[in-house]
């Protein structure tokens, strides 16, 4: 191999064979930045899941006060979100797939696509439902004027709503910081089809994050539909 | 080979999956099940975030070393519900100002003993 004298040609060095320096191949590469996002999403799911977990005694405990909470979210709303994220999730998948096979224009425009559709999930999220949310007073300890039956109660149920919506939409803002850099990255030609590592596994995140809100959806929107 | 290339078909066919379990679990909610509106809900979402998992987050053609530790995250995430669960609808609820009286009641004992 000989000696690397400076960065750049230890850039030019491994981006001629695409492997860093301590690993034999590019399988064993691979899996091991696999492995180590997932152990950070399973990290998230153990995060989320102590919320879900106190979500799921309160939501038995109370489950009248619940649906009502539940009733007086936006439905329709929820379900168009949802459908944003899964169209998100598709550009996102389509990302990779175009960093897989070196196309760089492809690329560029699915994550631009996925950035938009991120940003029209956050609008609808901010704008359409949370100002909105808390003009009619379901903003527990800002401003409360929920006055029907188990107002505490439903209290709790919009306390966990704006949690758990409140720590996904914190995700998606990262996710949307991530993937400035990325496509910056990939303007400047840093990935081509042996060296895509961080497109792959920023994919992974915003398919996790997906996968949150594909259980927010149901948890939070439908309960209170029926009535 | 890990770095499996997914053909865009099973893209597209995952997607509009996707979409038609969302219009379907969003338009079950409207009619009244009972307790099974909740089961069916979750059901679908389950379904819905495996066709993610599987597909899109490439599970399907991953190292089996991966999958595991989705698995024992899941497993980790089952026991903390099950035993929360378990312990709190086993014991029975116990309200704040029925909690101040049952601890004070022995204390009080204890003092005056």
């Amino acid at each position: 191999m000989g000696m690397i004298a400076s960065r750049r040609e230890y850039q030019l060095h491994n981006t001629q064979t695409a492997v860093y320096e301590q690993f034999d191949d590019r399988t064993q590469q691979h899996e091991a930045s696999s492995l180590g996002m997932w152990i950070f999403l399973a990290t998230e799911i153990m995060f989320f899941g102590a919320v879900f977990t106190s979500y799921t005694v309160y939501r038995n405990l109370y489950t009248t006060a619940f649906e009502i909470g539940s009733h007086h979210l936006n439905t329709p709303i929820g379900a168009i979100n949802t459908a944003v994220l899964i169209c998100s999730s598709l550009t996102m998948a389509l990302a990779v797939h175009a960093a897989q096979t070196g196309k760089r224009k492809q690329l560029m425009a699915y994550l631009v696509s996925t950035m938009l559709l991120g940003c029209v999930f956050l609008f609808i999220k901010f704008v359409l439902e949370w100002i909105h949310d808390y003009k009619e007073g379901f903003a527990p300890g800002l401003h409360w004027t929920y006055a029907g039956p188990h107002t505490n109660q439903v209290a709790m149920f919009f306390c966990f709503y704006f949690i758990l919506t409140g720590i996904h939409a914190t995700h998606m803002i990262v996710g949307e910081g991530i993937m400035v850099v990325l496509l910056y990255m990939a303007w400047k030609g840093r990935f081509s089809a042996e060296r895509y590592n961080p497109i792959e596994m920023f994919g992974l995140y915003w398919h996790f994050v997906d996968i949150i809100w594909i259980f927010l959806f149901p948890l939070l929107y439908l309960l209170g539909a029926h009535f | 080979m890990s770095e499996h290339i997914a053909p865009l078909k099973l893209y597209a066919f995952v997607f509009i999956t996707l979409l038609i379990l969302t219009v379907v679990t969003w338009q079950i909610a409207y009619i009244d099940l009972g307790r099974w509106n909740t089961v069916v809900a979750l059901v679908i979402a389950i379904g819905k975030a495996s066709l993610v998992a599987a597909f899109f987050m490439h599970l399907r053609w991953s190292a089996s070393m991966v999958r595991l530790v989705l698995f024992a995250a899941l497993f980790w995430l089952a026991i903390m519900i099950t035993l929360t669960a378990g312990d709190f609808f086993s014991r029975g609820h116990v309200q704040p100002w029925q909690a101040s009286t049952q601890i004070s009641q022995p204390m009080r004992s204890a003092t005056l003993r």
